[in-house]
Parts: structure tokens; sequence; C-alpha cells
């Protein structure tokens, strides 16, 4: 049995038919082809499929479709807006990725951070991003764009 | 991965929730998914129907009124974690609430889903023990009330009947003199408390300790009440050597859990350990 939902994604709205089981993390990259958010471990661990539901950061692969109905959601597509987002710069400017994996999940959840704590110290920044796991970088580099895009954010 | 297909629902009443449970057996509620979710996609679970009750207004909420503090079922750890309400007036809530997870995690599990799941290495029962808390539960033949202390039964397994929801958790408001603490020795990997303790103390004038609790989770079935070492606290100075003494001589946890992750001895010694922590953190902020 499809059930409609129908959601914002990254400005836009959208209204589709989908089976109850489907993830939003498959509805966002096989439905729509959103590809940016990524699945990692596919089981609640890795953070790499984070994105914002009304705001706040959530792993997309343990939410329902169906659950996000009404929400609005926004993925590393919805970020750059002409120019990069701060972050996306800031990781740029830092060298905080290497593959790139975790990236569109660890910027989401450094985004919700500062929304949270502006002037996070990096103790907090370690401990903010517990729920996304970097396999390539060591995370130093991540703290630093998240330090240099509080700046730019605040400033 | 895909979790088994199911009908999915969304009620926008306890009552036509609980509906849909009495005509369904096979049917689960489904609160913040962050248990529920991650298990149907390992097929351990395969409910034929779900029963989302995330949106239904009854659910949501904050409230404080004739010295209690009421929080509904859907309310997320975010929001106990951030609520001055809750902060005030169960600070041992916010601050389990606040070590549940990670930031992700936290935005979407509820303290219903918690306390109804019933992990042993949940945050949230302890604290729920420690605090005496009133959980409110509807089903077909109308609310009851269960005691903390009556609703944990054994490993995952709860006062609650397939066709009941908890609505509610209410909780005494912390007294003048009180103070509480909630010290999680986690898994390093999975995050979740090999042990977590939770202290209640409260004071006299003169500092003696007037009433105390201390309960576990992690370190058996279910969470449990060493109310042994809380009573023999009672009358203490609530010293250092004191809170010691309490612990080391009278604290017994039933069937501690021994895994791949800790003994059962070791369990059981962590728990001396953490236990001490949480009663001395509490009294410094009693
Ligand atoms: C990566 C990760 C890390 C985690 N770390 C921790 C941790 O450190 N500490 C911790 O305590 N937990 C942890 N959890 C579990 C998390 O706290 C869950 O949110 C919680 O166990 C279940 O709450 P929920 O609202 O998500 O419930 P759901 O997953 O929706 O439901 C869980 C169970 O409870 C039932 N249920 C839910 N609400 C009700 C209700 N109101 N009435 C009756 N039955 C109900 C459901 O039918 C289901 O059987 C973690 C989860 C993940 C994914
Ligand atoms: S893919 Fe969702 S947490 Fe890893
Ligand atoms: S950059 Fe490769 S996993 Fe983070």
């Amino acid at each position: 049995m499809g059930i409609s939902i129908e959601l914002e994604i990254n400005g836009a709205s959208v209204s589709k038919e989908v089976e109850p089981r489907l993830l939003l993390a498959y509805f966002l990259r096989e439905e729509l082809g959103l590809t940016g958010t990524k699945i990692g471990c596919d089981t609640s661990q890795c953070g790499s499929c984070t994105i914002l539901l009304d705001g706040q950061a959530v792993k997309s692969c343990t939410v329902l479709a169906v659950q996000a109905d009404g929400g609005s959601v926004t993925t590393i597509e919805g970020l750059a807006n002409g120019e990069y987002h701060p972050m996306q710069q800031a990781f740029w400017d830092n060298h905080g990725l290497q593959c790139g994996y975790c990236t569109p999940g660890m910027i989401i959840s450094c985004i919700d951070l500062l929304n949270t704590n502006p002037q996070p110290s990096e103790e907090e920044i370690r401990h903010g991003l517990e729920g996304n796991l970097c396999r390539c970088t060591g995370y130093h580099n991540i703290v630093r764009a998240v330090q240099a895009a509080a700046e730019t954010m605040n400033g | 991965m895909y979790p088994s297909k199911f009908d999915y629902h969304r009620p926008s009443s306890v009552q036509e929730a609980v509906q849909i449970l009495s005509a369904n057996p096979e049917a689960k509620v489904l609160a913040g998914g962050h248990s529920l979710v991650p298990v149907m996609k390992l097929r351990l679970a395969t409910p034929t129907a779900l029963v989302d009750i995330g949106r239904i207004e009854e659910l949501q909420g904050i409230g404080r009124a004739n010295g209690s503090l009421r929080i509904g079922a859907c309310v997320t750890y975010h929001e106990i974690a951030n609520s001055d309400v809750v902060r005030e007036a169960a600070p041992l809530l916010a601050e389990a609430a606040g070590q549940i997870g990670d930031r992700q995690v936290r935005y979407r599990g509820t303290i219903g889903g918690n306390l109804s799941h019933a992990d042993p290495a949940s945050d949230l029962p302890a604290a729920a023990l420690a605090l005496d808390a009133t959980l409110h539960v509807s089903g077909p033949n109308g609310s009851r009330s269960v005691g903390a202390s009556d609703f944990f039964v054994d490993l995952m397994m709860t006062a609650l009947q397939l066709d009941e929801i908890l609505t509610a958790v209410e909780i005494p408001a912390a007294q003048a003199g009180s103070g509480s603490a909630y010290v999680k020795f986690e898994h390093p990997a999975s995050g979740y408390a090999l042990c977590g303790a939770a202290a209640v103390v409260t004071r006299t004038a003169d500092g003696s300790c007037a009433s105390a609790s201390l309960c576990f989770n992690g370190v058996s079935a279910t969470a449990v009440d060493a109310a042994a070492v809380a009573s023999s606290l009672v009358g203490s100075d609530l010293s250092d050597a004191a809170i010691e003494s309490a612990v080391n001589e009278n604290l017994s946890i039933p069937d501690p859990t021994g895994d791949m992750f800790a003994s059962a001895a070791y369990r059981q010694e962590l728990a001396k350990t953490i236990g001490a922590q949480a009663l001395c953190t509490a009294r410094d902020r009693a």
C-alpha cells in the first residue's frame, strides 16, 4: 500500500507515493536522485546519511520517509547558494576531507552543532560530532574547519 | 537495508492508536524509531503494522503543576536535556538524556520509547527509578498508572500490555537541599552504558543525609535499585568515606550481566566505583 507524502526538499516541494518501509535516505537517493547524502553503515552508527529535518540533524537511514511527511529537508545539495555555504568553504580551506565519503553528513552535523552552540570549544566540537565517523582525516582538520566556520558565521 | 513490509498508521489520538493496536496483535508502536527501525532493518522485528504515535498532541509537552513534572511520552531527549523546567525540577533526567547516543539520536529518541524498550543498557530507566517516577499508561480499558519500580519486569520487558501505550511520565519535583548525578561509563564504540549510575541525595540543615537513592543501568537484565546502599546512607555525614563504605558493604547486583564487553565480576566492581562517584557528585550538588 503506497502512502502519499509531501515534503519540502532543499526549498522545493515534492510529493510522491512511497512504500511505508522506504527509508528517508533511500527516498532521497533513489527516488529523488539526491545522491550527495551517503549511506555508509546503514545501521545508524556512522552519520554519513545525516540530513537536516526541520532544522535538526538526523540519520536519514533511521527515519522512514513517511515519518518525514510534511517536513522540510536540507541535504548537502541544498547548502550552496551561488557560493559555498561557509561550512563547505571551511572544509575546503582546511582540508577537512580526504575521500569525502563522510563529508556530506559531517558538514550537516557541523552546521547543526554551530546552530546549537555558535562558539564551541575544541572539546565541544569533538564531542558534538560523536555521531559522525570519518575513517580518513583523523578529525583534526574537521575540527579546524568548524572553528574557521564559527568565525566566519559569527563574524 | 529494508524492513519487511508493514502497514503504516498515523493516528491523531491515543484512543485511536489503542484501537488499532487492539485490533492487530502484530502491530507495534513507533515513536522516535531509533531502536525499532534498526531492529526492523535487521529483520529482528517484523511487525505487520506500525502505529506512528510521533505526532499525537497529547503525547507532547513538558509541564509542571502541583509539585510534579509531567513529560509526554513523545518528548525527545534533546527537548528534555535542554528544557529549563526539567533542569530545575528533575536535573537528573536532563543529565541522563543529554548523555544518550549522539546529537542525531537525541533529536529523535523519546522518553516513552526509551522506557518502553527497556534495553538493559538504556540510560533513562535508572533515572526513572531513582526519581520515583510514575508512568501513565492508556489501553483499551482506560488509563492506569504504574510506579517505575513495577514497570521494568525483565530483559526488554515492561508492565505494558501489547495494546497499551505509555502516555506520560510524572516525576515529583526536586526538593530543596537535594542533589543528583548521572554517571555513565560507556562502551567506547557503541556509546551505550556498560554501567550507568543515577544518584539522588537530600541533606538536612546540618548536612547529614536525609534520604538517598542509587540506581543502575547496564549491569543486569533490568535497571537495579540499590536500596540497601541508599538506606545505609541515611543519617550519615555523606563524607567520601561514608559513601565508599556504604557502597562497598551494601551493593549487590542481582544476576550481574557478563558479556563479550565486560564480565559479571568486572561490572559489579564498576558499579561500586561509578555508584560512589554518582553519590559524591550528587552530594556536592545538594
Ligand atoms: C546510534 C544509536 C545510539 C544509541 N545510544 C543510546 C544510548 O547511549 N543510551 C540509550 O539509552 N539509548 C541509546 N539508543 C537508543 C535510543 O535511545 C532509542 O531512541 C530508544 O531506545 C527508543 O526510543 P524511540 O523513541 O526511538 O522508540 P522506538 O524505537 O520508536 O520504539 C522502541 C520500542 O518501544 C515501543 N514504544 C515506543 N514508544 C512507546 C510508547 N509511548 N508506549 C508503548 N510502547 C512504546 C515500540 O513499540 C518499540 O518496541 C541509541 C540508538 C542509536 C540508533
Ligand atoms: S548510514 Fe545512516 S548512520 Fe551510517
Ligand atoms: S574523508 Fe574519508 S571518511 Fe571522512
